[in-house]
């Protein structure tokens, strides 16, 4: 009792010394030029608040029941709710509640999905603590928009070839990776995220600098276009299919689009688990040393690791590229990067559903919660600190095995 | 089988191995004892190419491989059980051993399996449980499982007795000596219990300050009353 009271107190004197200098004081606009007023009611306010907090997290939370253990079956039922919800956004847009905006919305989590399923292959299974993944992603966005505007290639054929190219740099930056172990290896790859940003800032000519490129090419599908006025030889969807035009439909075929790029992720990363190079980027994060011992190659297992997570954010960035129509290096802060990497964190490393859940928390609610304005980011706080004491390893943290007994012959 | 001549090897600018020359005839087991610190786990470490050795050369089968990088020499037929058992703990028993057949014909797994799982029935028992939830001399009979699965013809053990109950120690010696007798695989045991290593050895060498100071029969090295007064006496009987 005396020990939470005394680790409450401190909490709250730590909030009222961070609270003093940002909440404190306000310039006022009087007569003669500005001048400072204090605000210590405030402070006072988010003091008493972080000390309640801290004590009801002290107190309350060991008080609480425990989450009973799970089934045995508990695997089997991850399986029925991954499938359940694969059928949930298979059918989601033709719901009677999903809107066009809550299409658009589930587009840009399925977005983060893919690139938290991505980013999963590097982190959560190979153990490399990556803080540059949006790089990637901004190689696949770039190259489609330049292959498209350059050489009038369609979105089908620089789809794969954006993989390629954003697994190519995987090989590049992985590399000075190589020689270096944890903490290290997120220092290196934020700075090379960066230097490909301010790459994309600063090369005018190639990239259109700030300005970013803009009208880039819609997709078709099987040269079916979405526009009102199908461009020379094209036919529109709408006329084949025999439905009124309505721009919903490209909404939806994007949603459709992203939703079958996400599967496939996490579809191969599910087989390639099973196979011996998967096996060996999680034995290599379990201990580098043994691997050796093994005989495994640590440089191919982590570049192939690097070049594969790549790849997905590749298709990610041109999948966004035709989205949105327009590009610039704004979208691709380290910002993005930190998104992402929370996404795995709190997904809990390596489960592919956790990332699911985690993606549509962290980017779903802020988008729904948008009428919140400015507390916005103070609910996506709040929602960070709650899982981190309640399910500190991530929201799904266990592992699954890729083999059992049974199943060897 | 593996010789080692004139090996020097070291950590930066601390040298630990000056000049070891040791040989391990095919089909023999030979332990390698000494105390803390006198370079046992460098010199094995080092045949396996990390850290790479400044002066000496290592020969397998004749073959100089000394200079390979670490994975080759791995494949080479030579299996390495390290210091301080390093399974992979999150993964399962059976995972782990998939590990140790990475490298192999994968039509040869099933069959490796069972043999190696008829040295160890414990870990038959235990094949869908985490490695890091097993008991210490679960782990190392897990690690030297995980080494057999590649099916070398030299197996280096490093310390397989660290830390554990002596009647579990006794247990692990016990399939050692089976491996070596029943697969005939060649053992070089690297030990700081003597007593248990020079009794199952065929011969065994001593090592003082990265160099070898003493060498002969496991019988000889047991008898001998300088290692009695070093190793032995007061120690594990």
């Amino acid at each position: 009792m005396t020990a939470a009271l005394r680790d409450a107190l401190l909490a709250g004197f730590v909030a009222a010394a961070m609270a003093l200098p940002i909440l404190g004081f306000r310039l006022v606009d009087s007569a003669n030029g500005l001048s400072l007023a204090g605000r210590f009611d405030l402070v006072a306010w988010s003091a008493a608040i972080v000390f309640c907090g801290r004590l009801a997290v002290k107190l309350v939370l060991p008080a609480l029941p425990r989450l009973p253990a799970p089934p045995a079956a508990f695997g089997n039922l991850r399986q029925i709710a991954g499938w359940g919800m694969a059928g949930f956004a298979l059918v989601l847009p033709f719901l009677p509640f999903a809107d066009r905006n809550l299409v658009d919305k589930a587009t840009l989590v399925l977005i983060y999905v893919m690139l938290g399923w991505g980013l999963n292959i590097v982190v959560g299974l190979a153990g490399l603590l990556d803080l540059g993944f949006v790089a990637f992603y901004a190689v696949g966005a770039y190259s489609y928009a330049l292959l498209s505007q350059t050489f009038g290639l369609s979105f089908w054929v620089c789809l794969p070839l954006a993989g390629v190219f954003a697994a190519g740099f995987g090989i590049l930056l992985g590399f000075p990776v190589l020689r270096l172990r944890g903490d290290y290896i997120a220092i290196v790859t934020m700075g090379l995220g960066e230097i490909i940003r301010v790459i994309l800032q600063n090369w005018q000519d190639v990239t259109g600098g700030p300005n970013g490129i803009s009208g880039i090419e819609r997709p078709s599908l099987f040269g079916l276009s979405f526009k009102a006025v199908p461009p020379e030889g094209q036919r529109s969807f709408a006329e084949v299919v025999g439905l009124d035009f309505s721009a919903d439909h490209r909404v939806i075929f994007l949603y459709f689009l992203i939703l079958v790029l996400a599967l496939a992720t996490n579809l191969f990363t599910l087989r390639i688990r099973r196979l011996p190079v998967g096996r060996a980027w999680e034995a290599l994060r379990e201990d580098e040393i043994a691997c050796r011992s093994l005989g495994i190659n640590p440089t191919t297992v982590k570049l192939s690791a690097f070049a594969l997570g790549a790849m997905f954010a590749g298709f990610a960035g041109s999948f966004f590229a035709t989205r949105q129509g327009f590009i610039s290096p704004e979208s691709f802060t380290f910002h993005e990067s930190a998104v992402i990497l929370a996404i795995v964190v709190l997904g809990g490393m390596g489960s592919q559903i956790g990332i699911v859940l985690a993606a549509l928390l962290l980017v779903g609610l802020p988008e729904w919660f948008r009428e919140l304005q400015q507390f916005r980011m103070l609910a996506f706080g709040g929602a960070m600190v709650l899982i981190m004491l309640w399910k500190p390893s991530g929201l799904l943290s266990h592992r699954e095995p890729t083999i059992r007994l049974g199943e060897t012959r | 089988m593996l010789r080692v001549e004139g090996l020097c090897s070291g950590y930066g600018r601390i040298q630990a191995l000056h000049g070891v020359d040791i040989h391990v005839a095919k089909g023999e087991i030979v332990t390698l004892v000494g105390a803390n610190g006198a370079g046992k786990t460098t010199l094995l470490m080092t045949i396996c190419g990390n850290p790479r050795a400044s002066a000496g050369k290592v020969l397998l089968d004749g073959e100089d491989i000394t200079r390979l990088p670490t994975h080759l020499i791995m494949r080479k037929g030579l299996a390495h059980s390290p210091e301080g058992r390093r399974v992979f703990p999150r993964m399962t028993v059976l995972e782990n051993l998939q590990m140790g057949a990475a490298l192999g014909d994968p039509r040869h797994f099933d069959q490796d399996l069972e043999r190696t799982l008829a040295l160890f029935p414990r870990l038959k028992e235990r094949l869908n449980q985490r490695g890091g939830t097993l008991s210490g001399g679960e782990q190392q009979m897990l690690a030297i499982a995980r080494a057999l699965m590649s099916r070398p013809q030299v197996l280096l053990l490093d310390e397989p007795s660290l830390g554990l109950a002596p009647l579990v120690v006794r247990h692990i010696f016990e399939i050692i000596a089976a491996i070596n007798r029943d697969h005939g695989v060649t053992i070089f045991l690297v030990e700081q219990n003597a007593f248990h290593a020079l009794k199952l050895a065929h011969r065994g060498y001593v090592m003082v300050n990265g160099k070898v100071a003493l060498s002969g029969t496991g019988a000889e090295l047991l008898a001998n009353p300088e290692i009695r007064a070093h190793y032995l006496d007061g120690g594990v009987s």
